[in-house]
């Protein structure tokens, strides 16, 4: 098991690296990063100093050695727009988007779950019905758009919620800022997190349909049936149960595509979290930000990833014996 | 007992009125499209930026609601030896936030600074002016020869506290390549109407009024809070939905929704910016072109041509939906008061193609033009529209329009110029021709000395001696009459540029917000009052 754990950790270093490489290969058609420093009237030597200072002149190995050098020692610079330490922006932007993606998964499962199981259930009701078109939606729009009309109808026209930001927040500690204790940080919560949760949500709702209806279909339940089992104890005790772990995967999987797509959605409702940063930072061209932020991400599906394996060899015993094999 | 429980609360409502009606807050809420980086007043030239720290900072001058030049931190100033010295008096009785006193050390200091390397605002003071301090609360400034804008630009250029930026190891500006942070880029210290209570880069910024401001406020809020809103349909929804108070820009699009709406309405006017069309017209062949072996836009019957096949009219009403004003300069008519004297000529496509048939061109020819996407109002769309005008008289134009981070890097100097006609804005920082004719008429180099963002390379040795001339003359009407020679020379014989309008500001302004619309797009909210 150890020998696993360290032979991945391994493997993500790779990965790591790769993305770092491509990250800063693409780097080059994104703009010329000086433009964004200094205003249209500075001069050609002064620009030529400046990219001179950055290193922008040399040789794109080295730059990337460079860059991979102080990041092994966790220094991924200081940004260029910001003059600040992109750990410290990144570091700040943190909470908002991890408590974004906390609350929109919680929502997907609370809401996805009971969706599924009603519309396996229920299969010609008309609110199953419902739910099947509602989810049709949420797969098939895309997130800005979802994001826009929710502004639309319940901040401007209703007034009910905030149309953007993050509410007053309150501070835990030395960097952790939450919404979760001001009733506005509550409310502003709301719209982006099913933004954010509404596809994930339907999917789930859709994966627990048909597992459902692939459950109720075998023998076991047919002689739960026979011996007289309640409904009840049939359809979660023994059905809903089984098909959970497919959902548990497939939510931690989805985990991390939440928080790297939370571009969208924070971009939507001017969010304060480490997407609206980052695109913000690709319109600047500000190279630290982005390169940090891709890493982050990488490695951020790199550990979830690593965790769904573990997970998967704790549910499933015939995948332990893989892992000991291999 | 019921009547009792109301007679408590009538009282206690009562009360809570007294105690706040003295104190009742008045905070206004504002979002911008782009972030409020560094607080730092040297890092960044722009727009936005520059109004925003003039909450806290003030400079030795100030601009009013017309952009007329009145004293600052300066009370008064006098040019001595025909305009070689200036000399500017010290306002008294000063204090910076952390409750310095300001003097003239915080003066010299600020000098050095803002042309320190790192420094994005060295153009605010030419290299050579040598401050001197004759005592406490009197500056000179020596200079080699006369400048008559030497304070054109000083209202943007915010004096900073000696002894606190030496503290707090911000003597100099925080280059872009630097290794440790800025702790001016996080904290201000200055002189002006409003404290910085907290910034957070790019999510949140507030300010207080400064209880001992030397100047009487304008204003009566009693806080200011500011969130950038990137996306233009959130930001439109944060103003109609009555959450923010003001916003900038406007999408055109949705000029007449928020004029629609109960609580808002828009702002629009003429802001300073040129937008205009520019030609290579220096190297020996065009580098995006069908014609070899020559260039087309060197002969300028071929530039006349260009800027009659436009329609402006039609841009103008099509494009930009009537938030622009049409112009024949390129400089802002309020900028030059001679600006009367030049007229538009009509769209003469017609007669665009006898110019064309004269040089030459009588077939057409192909050309590559560069145009941003996200920089200016509708900037790719105009340049669609060029491009639909200009296959009329004959002219197949390929677009290659780009995000402003790329199509910067190409068309400047940085990217060698690479461009054979392009779409670009201009707004002369000194609010003078004199920047518009370095900058555009100038001779340049390969590299970009001399007119740095005279991209195509417009040149005449006339224009050359001209622009010499508009520098060192400080009697203005004699100044104007050059300047108007050279504006002749360079539009009305030469067609070096196609200007083609001011873009409008469109400021979304809650209707109990009063806001004060200066053209250059500063957003003061020291002039702003609430309901």
């Amino acid at each position: 098991m150890l020998a696993f754990i360290i032979r991945r950790l391994v493997q993500s270093i790779g990965v790591l690296l790769a993305v770092a490489f491509i990250a800063f290969a693409m780097f080059r058609f994104v703009g010329d990063p000086v433009n964004q420093i200094v205003s249209i009237e500075a001069s050609a030597e002064e620009r030529a100093q400046i990219r001179e200072s950055l290193g922008l002149n040399d040789p794109f190995v080295v730059q990337f050695a460079r860059y991979v050098g102080r990041a092994a020692k966790l220094d991924f610079g200081i940004s260029y727009q910001f003059r600040q330490p992109v750990t410290k922006l990144l570091g700040e932007r943190m909470p908002a988007t991890l408590e974004l993606a906390f609350v929109s998964a919680v929502f997907a499962l609370v809401v996805g779950i009971p969706m599924g199981v009603y519309t396996a259930l229920r299969r010609d009701s008309w609110l199953a019905k419902l739910f099947q078109a509602v989810s049709l939606v949420g797969v098939s729009l895309p997130t800005f758009l979802i994001g826009i009309l929710l502004i639309y109808v319940f901040a401007v026209t209703l007034g009910w919620l905030p149309s953007f930001g993050r509410g007053e927040v309150v501070r835990l500690g030395d960097w952790w800022t939450t919404g979760f204790l001001t009733t506005s940080g509550l409310r502003a919560l709301i719209l982006p997190s099913i933004t954010l949760g509404l596809f994930q949500m339907t999917l789930i709702m859709r994966l627990v349909r048909a597992e459902m209806l692939e459950v109720l279909r075998t023998d076991y339940i047919k002689f739960a049936r026979a011996r007289g089992l309640t409904r009840r104890a049939i359809n979660f005790g023994h059905a809903l149960k089984n098909t959970l772990v497919p959902v548990i995967t497939i939510t931690g999987l989805q985990l991390g595509s939440i928080i790297a797509f939370a571009i969208i959605t924070e971009t939507v409702f001017q969010w304060p979290g480490m997407g609206v940063l980052f695109l913000q930072a690709v319109q600047n061209v500000d190279i630290p930000i982005m390169a940090a932020y891709l890493l982050l991400i990488a490695f951020l599906f790199v550990v979830i990833n690593l965790a769904v394996d573990l997970l998967y060899a704790v549910v499933d015993p015939r995948l332990k014996v893989t892992v000991r094999a291999a | 007992m019921l009547k009792f429980v109301r007679g408590a609360a009538v009282a206690s409502f009562a009360g809570l009125l007294l105690a706040s009606a003295p104190l009742q807050a008045k905070t206004l809420r504002f979002a911008f499209q782009g972030d409020y980086k560094s607080l730092d007043p040297y890092t960044l030239n722009e727009t936005f930026t520059l109004g925003m720290h003039a909450a806290a900072y003030e400079g030795l001058t100030k601009r009013d609601p017309e952009l007329k030049i009145i004293p600052g931190l300066a009370e008064r100033w006098e040019v001595l030896e025909d305009g070689k010295r200036w000399r500017f008096y010290l306002r008294q009785g000063v204090k910076f936030h952390n409750g310095n006193d300001f003097n003239a050390d915080d003066v010299l200091f600020s000098a050095d600074r803002v042309r320190a390397d790192g420094s994005d605002l060295k153009t605010r003071i030419p290299p050579e002016a040598k401050f001197v301090k004759v005592d406490d609360y009197t500056v000179d400034v020596e200079l080699p020869a006369p400048n008559p804008i030497l304070h054109y630009e000083w209202d943007t250029w915010y004096i900073m506290d000696k002894e606190w930026s030496e503290a707090n190891n911000a003597g100099k500006p925080t280059p872009a390549a630097a290794t440790t942070p800025s702790h001016a880029a996080l904290n201000a210290n200055g002189t002006g109407p409003f404290v910085v209570e907290s910034h957070q880069p790019g999510v949140k910024t507030v300010w207080k009024p400064n209880a001992g401001w030397w100047d009487k406020p304008q204003h009566n809020l009693t806080e200011a809070i500011f969130t950038p809103i990137a996306s233009d349909a959130t930001r439109v929804a944060a103003l109609l939905s009555g959450e923010v108070d003001w916003i900038d820009p406007v999408p055109l699009q949705d000029v007449d929704r928020v004029n629609a709406s109960a609580n808002a309405s828009v702002m629009q006017g003429p802001e300073l910016r040129t937008i205009f069309l520019g030609f290579d017209q220096y190297r020996d062949e065009l580098l995006y072109s069908n014609v070899k072996g020559k260039n087309p836009f060197k002969d300028k019957r071929v530039r006349e041509a260009v800027y009659k096949a436009i329609d402006i009219e039609a841009i103008k009403d099509k494009v930009m939906r009537g938030a622009a004003t049409p112009t024949a300069l390129m400089i802002s008519p309020l900028l030059f008061d001679l600006s009367e004297d030049f007229k538009r000529p009509a769209a003469d496509p017609e007669g665009a193609k006898k110019l064309l048939a004269e040089a030459g061109y009588g077939e057409g020819f192909e050309v590559g033009m560069d145009c941003p996407n996200d920089r200016y109002v509708n900037d790719e769309r105009i340049c669609q529209a060029v491009v639909g005008m200009l296959a009329r008289v004959g002219i197949k134009v390929n677009l290659n329009a780009q995000p402003k981070a790329k199509y910067f890097a190409k068309v400047l100097a940085a990217g060698g110029y690479d461009t054979s006609f392009y779409l670009l804005g201009w707004t002369p920082g000194s609010f003078d021709s004199y920047n518009v004719l370095a900058n555009m008429y100038r001779c340049r180099d390969e590299k970009g000395n001399g007119g740095n963002n005279n991209l195509g390379n417009y040149c005449n040795p006339k224009m050359e001696e001209l622009i010499k001339q508009v520098l060192g003359e400080t009697d203005t009407a004699k100044r104007n009459e050059l300047i108007k020679e050279a504006y002749t020379l360079g539009q009305v014989e030469d067609w070096g540029y196609v200007p083609l309008h001011q873009q409008a500001l469109a400021w979304g302004v809650a209707k109990n917000t009063k806001v004060v619309q200066r053209a250059d797009n500063q957003f003061l909210f020291y002039w702003v009052t609430k309901e």
